[in-house]
């Protein structure tokens, strides 16, 4: 056992993902060799832990109190969580404890889907949770759209569940790849149901003039741990306009990677967390413009209630060859009570001149004048603060332009709402 | 009918009304002109809910209901409307929606049916019609990046369709030009009538020649030193506020 791995109750969650890994290695479809390298590296490294810059904010503590275990039989019986699948008139890939379920999905044509294994992507993140999710990922979907063609609109479904009181983890590993001038919507939703770790990596590689819209609706269950980790490279005049929900989860945290590689492409990384409880909402992104004339916007809004934590970090890298970068950066929290707590990073590395990057972050209450000046026309309290939220995130969600993805974020905030009232 | 008796209030500590007496019948508009820091913004906050005042003494009931054990919202359903001094803002809060919102729920607490986009739509833009407002300010957000007169025809725009039993305009003249006075004046002249009563606060007679008042009380020092008809409007244009404070004292 390696130093990492002694005597720590982190070192000991790691040392079970190895055990795991142990017993299933044999059955784990694709690349043998790639996983025997993570574990290797898993060993080393472990799990993430406080001592660490990156997750200064964000302890996975809560995860060593749980005893995890590969789902085991599929489960038949989906249609309860399958009802709260947003209502959208699109193909879907629909994913069960990490599994493929042909049975649920409605595959899309045209475009070149493979599933029954980890997708493969070229290039991997160093993280700690990639290497956990490469060592024992079972499924995923690789997805690549032609050059020139429009493939419209796609759901990617996980459905998390606690069968038989175990809790299970997996690690789906995906990848989508748009072919030059390739346009795809992207409608990313995780929902589920008892205690799960949802460990996701998701590789996105857009070529020139590609078009990608990723909506990202995470909706896990509040005892659930859920990871996201997605690594975007964005080649000349490509577009990747990325917005993630957050209202799910007990732990979760969502990190993406984006890199600008030709000139004039663009990144939105924009986000909107509702979260309450003890939930604790980690959202991180790291933006590097590695190309002259790129725009990257994030906007990233969160509201508090209860004792609900949140977390903001925000890098945004400029190389010395990208001048005439574009970098924008607001990061607004919303604390409704006073036990609810913001942790907001940002971090501007620039190495170019001529360059135009600006943050902020901004922490406050429901405004009482706004409040009083609804109530006095009528309005009750509740549905005065409500609208008041509503108004806050307005700034984030207002510019998603896809109707379907748009129409399924705002039912998402009515029911955040409506379970409070 | 508006009826305040002995009315005491302090913020933050600091004594503001100090036993104030007003009677507002029904279907009557009556002003209310004082100095600066007599306690008129005060009078209207209290009337209508805003936190942060603390009322240690007097009553103030509407057609007989206490207001002051009432939240902003049942004031508001009872038929109190206040036009701000100062209109808030609210960005990212659509001015249909917000005008639509209020209404219903109003309506609801009356138990009246809830009006339906298209029929809500006729009725705002005929009313925005009357008041010479361009017809995108039902689409931009709630005063935002309107104009000082803007934002007061916003108020008499919300007032024109709440259609309140009681208006309270505070201060509704202070920023606007002459055109904007007369549209604004019109938006509450054509509320009255025997359902309708309304407390005009102001600083200046102007208001008055538009809105002609059928009582005028002068406030100062948180209390009711004289009280008349529209020509006491006239007086204290002429002779400033100094007189009636020093004869009343």
């Amino acid at each position: 056992m390696s130093a990492a791995l002694k005597n720590t109750a982190l070192g000991a969650a790691a040392e079970a993902f190895l055990t795991r890994y142990g017993g299933l290695r044999a059955r784990l479809p694709g690349d043998v060799k790639a996983r025997d390298e993570a574990a290797a590296a898993f060993t080393a490294t472990g799990l993430p832990g406080p001592r660490e810059e990156a997750w200064r904010f964000t302890h996975l503590r809560p995860l060593t109190e749980i005893s995890f275990a590969e789902p085991l039989t599929p489960v038949e019986d989906c249609a309860a969580l399958l009802a709260r699948l947003p209502q959208i008139d699109a193909p879907r890939l629909v994913f069960v404890d990490g599994r493929f379920r042909q049975d649920l999905s409605i595959v899309p044509e045209g475009i070149a889907i493979r599933v029954g294994g980890p997708a493969s992507p070229a290039d991997h993140l160093s993280e700690k949770l990639v290497t956990l999710n490469t060592m024992l990922s079972e499924d995923g979907a690789e997805i690549v759209v032609p050059a020139g063609m429009d493939a419209g609109t796609l759901m990617l479904a996980s459905l998390g569940t606690q069968t038989n009181g175990r809790h299970g983890a997996f690690h789906p590993r995906h990848a989508v790849s748009l072919g030059m001038a390739a346009k795809l919507a992207l409608i990313e939703v995780s929902i589920g149901e008892g205690v799960y770790l949802n460990n996701t990596v998701l590789s996105v590689k857009l070529d020139e003039s590609a078009q990608m819209t990723h909506l990202r609706l995470q909706l896990e269950s509040t005892q659930a741990f859920s990871f996201a980790t997605i690594q975007a490279e964005i080649a000349a005049r490509a577009e990747y306009d990325s917005f993630t929900l957050t209202i799910g989860a007990r732990l979760s945290r969502a990190e993406i990677h984006a890199r600008l590689t030709g000139p004039d492409a663009i990144a939105h990384l924009n986000a909107a967390r509702l979260l309450r409880g003890n939930q604790h909402g980690d959202f991180t992104t790291i933006v590097r413009h590695d190309a002259p004339n790129c725009a990257s916007r994030q906007t990233v809004k969160t509201v508090l209630d209860g004792a609900a934590r949140g977390v903001f970090q925000g890098k945004i890298e400029v190389a010395r060859i990208a001048q005439k970068t574009d970098g924008y950066q607001m990061n607004q929290a919303l604390l409704l009570s006073p036990d609810a707590e913001m942790n907001s990073k940002p971090q501007l590395e620039i190495y170019a001149d001529d360059v135009k990057c600006s943050h902020g972050a901004t922490v406050g209450e429901i405004d009482a004048e706004q409040l009083f000046y609804l109530r006095s026309r009528g309005i009750d309290a509740a549905t005065a603060r409500m609208m008041l939220i509503r108004a806050f995130l307005a700034e984030a969600i207002d510019p998603i332009t896809n109707e379907a993805g748009r129409s399924a974020m705002e039912s998402a905030i009515s029911a955040w709402w409506e379970q409070a009232a | 009918m508006l009826e305040i008796k002995g009315l005491t209030a302090e913020i933050g500590g600091k004594q503001i009304l100090n036993g104030l007496d007003l009677v507002v019948p029904q279907g009557e508009v009556h002003a209310i002109m004082g100095p600066n820091g007599a306690g008129k913004s005060t009078l209207s906050y209290i009337l209508s809910g805003r936190p942060g005042y603390d009322v240690t003494g007097g009553t103030a009931t509407f057609n007989g209901v206490d207001l002051l054990e009432l939240e902003p919202e049942e004031r508001a359903a009872l038929g109190v409307f206040l036009a701000f001094q100062y209109p808030v803002e609210l960005p990212g809060v659509g001015n249909a929606n917000f005008l639509r919102t209020a209404l219903n729920a109003q309506r609801r607490a009356r138990d009246e049916a809830e009006l339906d986009a298209p029929s809500f739509l006729k009725l705002a833009r005929a009313e925005m019609a009357r008041l010479s407002m361009p017809a995108d300010m039902l689409k931009r957000n709630v005063n935002v990046g309107f104009s000082g007169g803007e934002k007061k025809r916003n108020e008499v725009l919300q007032m024109a369709i709440l259609k309140p039993k009681l208006a309270i305009l505070d201060e509704t003249d202070s920023g606007l030009d002459i055109d904007a006075l007369r549209i604004v004046a019109e938006g509450v002249n054509s509320q009255r009538g025997p359902e309708f009563s309304a407390l005009v606060i102001t600083h200046y007679q102007r208001l008055l020649d538009y809105i002609v008042p059928d009582r005028v009380h002068v406030l100062s020092a948180g209390r009711i030193i004289r009280s008349g008809g529209p020509e006491l409007a006239h007086e204290l244009e002429a002779h400033g506020y100094a007189d009636i404070v020093a004869s009343a004292a």
